[in-house]
Order: structure tokens, then C-alpha cells, then sequence
């Protein structure tokens, strides 16, 4: 048994808008990542990933608030630490953060070299600037990024490189969970590629321990990570290992989701895209029942009537659906 | 091969070059194109190859430096406002980024009877145009009731990408040209707007040009694919010829970055 990086139990967090209603967009997560592995989270826009990866950190700002669950980091639990010592004793060197837009979050005045002194002072003020330059030129040469990126300002990197340099400036302190939200969705496809070899070579060489990816592109999403998370309104709905996620779903809407994978591969053309109708629910009322029971082909009656539990098998896999795995297949085998 | 009668759209040695001297960027490199009646076809690159600049020569936006315009057999005449109007009627586009493509003064019936004017219907009775426009609104699944007196900011990204399809619908062009139409929205809504764009090709007719880097979403519309890269066509031909078995070792580093599921990704050939 591998040491767990991360494990969430039953997380819960919750907007407040201004009119003080309550958004619960994560709503009773549970997860656990192992070292070494990595997990991906998919989902449409709106099911509450971002907020997830958000809610990891710990650190909550308005309008995002902490509601209940544990955050356990290696042993530790931060769910219930103060923003100040969040910032002091976790971020950075636990959990690491990539938001969306990273590549646009550097500063234009500064050079890299400079982010990187920042971010290392703040945990340890008593390193010298030289130390830090050595430090940080090693670690961007065994990355593959050219030691002359250090000396550039941000507005002389491409496109691709600014976001490898966010990624290798948030990964400095050597997190033990490494959050990547989106990381190469602004890029085209060969500086995609080159983001996803340098957040492998990370987990390779041991400097993060373990990964959590969040993209709504899911070929991307099983050639990265091990495990795959389905989210749909704020709930996980399938969790399983990537191969089986993606070609042996469960709930109908994973099932949907891996219907319009979309790959330059021969057979796609004979392939029809099937498209789930409809929008997610609103999470300011969501629907008592299943929350997919709007959208859904096989729905019930009884599906409306009461909500549904997470249902784990026996190989880590689990499923949030009223119909049983038996049930499911044969739905789908009749179309 | 089609016939020439069908030939919609022809373009010879197009070229587009920015700045001059030192400067001097050639942006688009003596492009021909042929486009048949019905036809779908994708031009794919990367950042910077081209493309949009290709487009909005193909849309009369700006004029190209070098090289002719045939549409429909004759030399495209958009010298005067009013011949450029008359060509709007017929060359169509949808846009990547919904939220810019509206005026966000204009409510959303004015962004459809606008369509139904500028194809004759302006005399039409009132019962008639509001029938029209829920017909269009309903073949994107979307209900005219609940879009009446609103703004287009009070649509979702894709709500609004389909309400650009029911323009489409209303207007009927000859041509559409859709520039990234899907990159802005996710992966699940992506199968529906393909769906209707195909849905509507094969009611009316229409050449459609998709212009996208995407390379899964060219093979899996079109009969013909373009690959560009700095202002030229580097690899043309069948979807299946170009994406299954590319030649060119641009097009062959293009598809072998995509990640794939059925096939192995090599991560080792960056």
C-alpha cells in the first residue's frame, strides 16, 4: 500500500452570493490520490471543477466558504487552518496551484529569476541569491527549459514557455500534490505536448508526488493521468481507472461525455457523436433526485424521488446511478 | 471530381502581405482554392499559419495583395458598399468567440429579423416573420418565447453560438465560413453545433469551410482537409488521405501531437 498524498473526505464547500443564497458547488467529495499517481477530473463547464481544485488548497476567500469535510495532506489535516498559516506552511510546499489563465499571472515588470527568489525567500529568507540562482538554474536545466529564461522578462517568452516556467516556478519548493487546472488549454497542440512531458517528467523524477488534472479534453485526460473522476453538478458521479472510465463508463452521463470524444484516429468518421440535450442544473435549488435526471435517456420515476448514494465496487471504481452495473450495460447495448 | 457548374468559389494565388521592407510579413503565399456546391472542407494550422487572415480575405474584410476572387463563375466585384452587401448575402460566417460576434444593442429579434430583411422579407406581415424565427430558433433548440426582449449577453456561450446557427438558417448562404466555431465551448456542447452545422449543410446545400485547429473535429466533418503552415497549403487532399496517411512531415508531427486514445501517444518525440 502506497503512502495517500491526498485524501478529501466529504468536502464541502458553498458560495454565498450577494443576494445570500447558498451555491453548493462541491457537494460531499470524497477522493484519495496515492503517491505517484495522478488523478483527472472531467466534467462539463459549470459541474464545479474549478471550485474543487480551489477548495483542495484549503484556502478560501469570499464568496468561496468552507462548509465541512477534511483535507488530509500526507497525514495532515488542514480543513480547519487558518488562512495565514494555509499560506505559511501549505501552499507551495504541499499543494501546489495551476490555475487557468497561469501563463497571464506573471508580471511584466519582473524577470522570472525574480518570482523565483520571492517564492523561495518567503519559505526561507536566509538563502542568498546566488544559492537561489544555482538552485533554480539546476532545476530548469533537468526539466529541459534553457537557463537563459531566467535572466528573460515574461513579455520575451512564447507562449508555451511562459506556461513550462509557471509550472516549474510553482513546482520549486517540491509540493506534495500538484493541482494543474487547465494547464494547456490556451496552447496549441506541440506546446500542449510539452506541458504534459514536463508535468510526467515532475512525477517521474519524484519532484511532486502526485498530480490532480483538471481538463474537459478527455483523450488528453487519459493519456495523463490513472485514475479519472467524472464531476456533474457539484457531485462525482463516476470515478474509476482511465481505461475503464473512458471506454467502459458507467453513468449515463460519463457515458455521454465519452460519446463525443472527438480523436484524428480511422473509425471516428463512422462513429456518431452523441450529444447530451440540455444544461446542467442550477445549483442554487438543485434537484432533490438525481442531478441528472433532466438530461438523462434512462430515467425513472424513482430517480426523481430521492437522492442517490455513491456506489463503490469492489476494483475502486464507483458510480452514482439508481440502475445497477448489470442494468446499465444492457441499457446501453440496446441503445 | 465535381463538375465545373458546381464550382462555387475560386480563389488563384491569393496572397496577403503585412508591413513592407524589413517588415514585411507574407501572410498568406499564393493560395488557390476550389470550392464545389455542398462541399466541407477544413483548413487546419497552427497559430500564425495563416488562417484568419485567409478568411477574412474569403469574406471581403480586406483585400488581398496579389491574386483573384471568382464566386459563381464571375470575378468578385466588392469595390462599392452596396455589391459588398450583396456578397454578405451569400458568403456567411460564424465566429470563434460568441460574445463578440453581437451588437449588444440589439435585442435578439432584432438580430433575426435583420436575417429576414436582408433575404427580401421585409414586407413580409409580422405573423410571418415571428413564424419564420421560432422555426429557426427550434432547429437549433432553442424557443423563440423565451428569447424574445432579450440581450445576447443574457445567453449562454453556447446558446449564443446556436443562435448564430439559426442566423445561418435564416439566410441561407451559399457559403458559410466557421472560424473555430467550437473551440469556445466544451467538449460535450461541441457534438450538438456540429450536429446542426451538418443538419443544416445537408438541408440547404451550402459549401461550408471550417477553419480550425483542431485536428479530430476537420476529419471528422469534412470530405476535404488543407493543411496550412506559414501561409501555404502544405498537404491537401481526402480527409482519410491526409489525416490517416500524411506525407508531409509537417502534417506528420501535426497529428502525432494530438493525443489519441486508441493508439499509443509518444511523448518522446518532442
Amino acid at each position: 500500500m502506497a503512502n495517500v498524498m491526498l485524501e478529501v473526505r466529504e468536502l464541502t464547500t458553498k458560495y454565498i452570493t450577494r443576494f445570500r443564497e447558498n451555491v453548493y458547488a462541491v457537494d460531499h467529495v470524497s477522493l484519495k490520490v496515492e503517491e505517484g499517481k495522478s488523478l483527472g477530473i472531467a466534467g462539463e463547464s459549470g459541474c464545479g471543477k474549478s471550485t474543487l481544485a480551489l477548495s483542495l488548497m484549503g484556502y478560501y476567500f469570499p464568496p468561496l466558504h468552507y462548509t465541512s469535510g477534511e483535507i488530509i495532506i500526507d497525514g495532515r489535516n488542514i480543513s480547519g487552518m487558518k488562512p495565514d498559516d494555509i499560506r505559511k506552511s501549505v501552499l507551495g510546499t504541499e499543494i501546489a496551484y495551476i490555475p487557468q489563465a497561469a501563463m497571464n499571472a506573471l508580471n511584466p515588470t519582473q524577470k522570472v529569476i525574480n518570482f523565483i527568489e520571492d517564492v523561495i525567500q518567503a519559505h526561507d529568507p536566509y538563502k542568498t541569491k546566488a544559492e537561489i540562482y544555482d538552485l533554480a538554474r539546476s532545476f530548469f536545466e533537468t526539466l529541459g527549459l534553457p537557463a537563459e529564461v531566467l535572466q528573460k522578462y515574461p513579455v520575451e517568452l512564447s507562449g508555451g514557455m511562459k506556461q513550462r516556467t509557471v509550472i516549474a516556478i510553482s513546482v520549486i519548493l517540491f509540493p506534495k500534490v500538484l493541482i494543474a487546472d487547465e494547464p494547456s488549454s490556451a496552447l496549441d497542440v506541440t506546446s500542449q505536448k510539452m506541458v504534459i512531458k514536463m508535468l510526467r517528467d515532475l512525477m517521474e523524477n519524484g519532484y511532486i508526488k502526485s498530480m490532480i488534472f483538471i481538463t474537459h479534453e478527455l483523450p488528453l485526460l487519459y493519456n495523463v493521468t490513472d485514475d479519472i473522476m467524472v464531476m456533474y453538478a457539484g457531485q462525482i458521479v463516476e470515478k474509476g481507472a482511465a481505461k475503464q472510465a473512458v471506454f467502459d463508463p458507467l453513468h449515463p452521463y460519463a457515458k455521454g461525455l465519452m460519446g463525443s470524444i472527438i480523436v484524428p484516429e480511422s473509425g471516428l468518421r463512422d462513429v456518431k457523436l452523441t450529444a447530451i440535450p440540455g444544461v446542467p442544473p442550477n445549483l442554487k435549488n438543485p434537484p432533490s433526485g438525481c442531478r441528472f435526471a433532466e438530461r438523462c435517456k434512462y430515467v425513472r420515476p424513482e430517480c426523481r424521488a430521492t437522492s442517490i448514494p455513491l456506489y463503490e465496487l469492489e476494483d475502486g471504481r464507483a458510480y452514482r446511478c439508481i440502475l445497477s452495473e448489470k442494468d446499465l450495460r444492457k441499457a446501453y447495448q440496446n441503445g | 471530381m465535381a463538375d465545373v457548374k458546381d464550382l462555387v468559389f475560386k480563389a488563384v494565388g491569393l496572397t496577403k502581405v503585412f508591413g513592407f521592407g524589413r517588415r514585411k510579413t507574407v501572410a498568406v503565399d499564393h493560395i488557390d482554392l476550389e470550392l464545389f456546391k455542398g462541399e466541407v472542407i477544413s483548413i487546419v494550422g497552427e497559430s500564425g499559419s495563416g488562417k484568419t487572415t485567409l478568411a477574412k480575405m474569403l469574406l471581403g474584410l480586406i483585400n488581398p495583395t496579389e491574386g483573384d476572387i471568382y464566386f459563381m463563375g464571375e470575378k468578385r466585384d466588392i469595390s462599392t458598399h452596396k455589391k459588398k452587401q450583396e456578397y454578405w448575402k451569400n458568403i456567411q460566417a460564424i465566429f470563434q468567440d460568441p460574445f463578440s460576434s453581437y451588437n449588444i444593442f440589439n435585442k435578439i429579434d432584432d438580430v433575426l429579423l435583420d436575417c429576414i430583411h436582408m433575404r427580401g422579407g421585409r414586407k413580409l406581415p409580422r405573423a410571418e416573420k415571428v413564424k419564420l424565427m421560432s422555426e429557426a430558433c427550434s432547429f437549433v433548440n432553442l424557443k423563440f418565447e423565451e428569447l424574445t426582449n432579450k440581450y445576447p449577453f443574457e445567453l449562454s456561450g453556447g446558446q449564443m453560438q446556436r443562435l448564430m446557427i439559426a442566423r445561418i438558417f435564416l439566410l441561407k448562404p451559399k457559403i458559410l465560413l466557421a472560424d473555430e466555431p467550437t473551440s469556445m465551448i466544451d467538449a460535450c456542447s461541441r457534438a450538438t453545433i456540429l450536429d446542426m452545422l451538418m443538419r443544416l449543410r445537408n438541408e440547404t446545400g451550402m459549401t461550408v469551410i471550417f477553419i480550425t485547429h483542431d485536428i479530430g473535429l476537420a476529419y471528422y466533418v469534412s470530405d476535404k482537409v488543407y493543411i496550412m503552415e506559414h501561409g501555404k497549403f502544405v498537404e491537401f487532399g481526402s480527409a482519410d488521405e491526409v489525416i490517416l496517411n500524411p506525407k508531409e512531415p509537417y502534417t506528420q508531427r501535426l497529428i502525432n501531437d494530438v493525443p489519441k486514445i486508441y493508439e499509443e501517444w509518444d511523448l518522446t518525440t518532442v
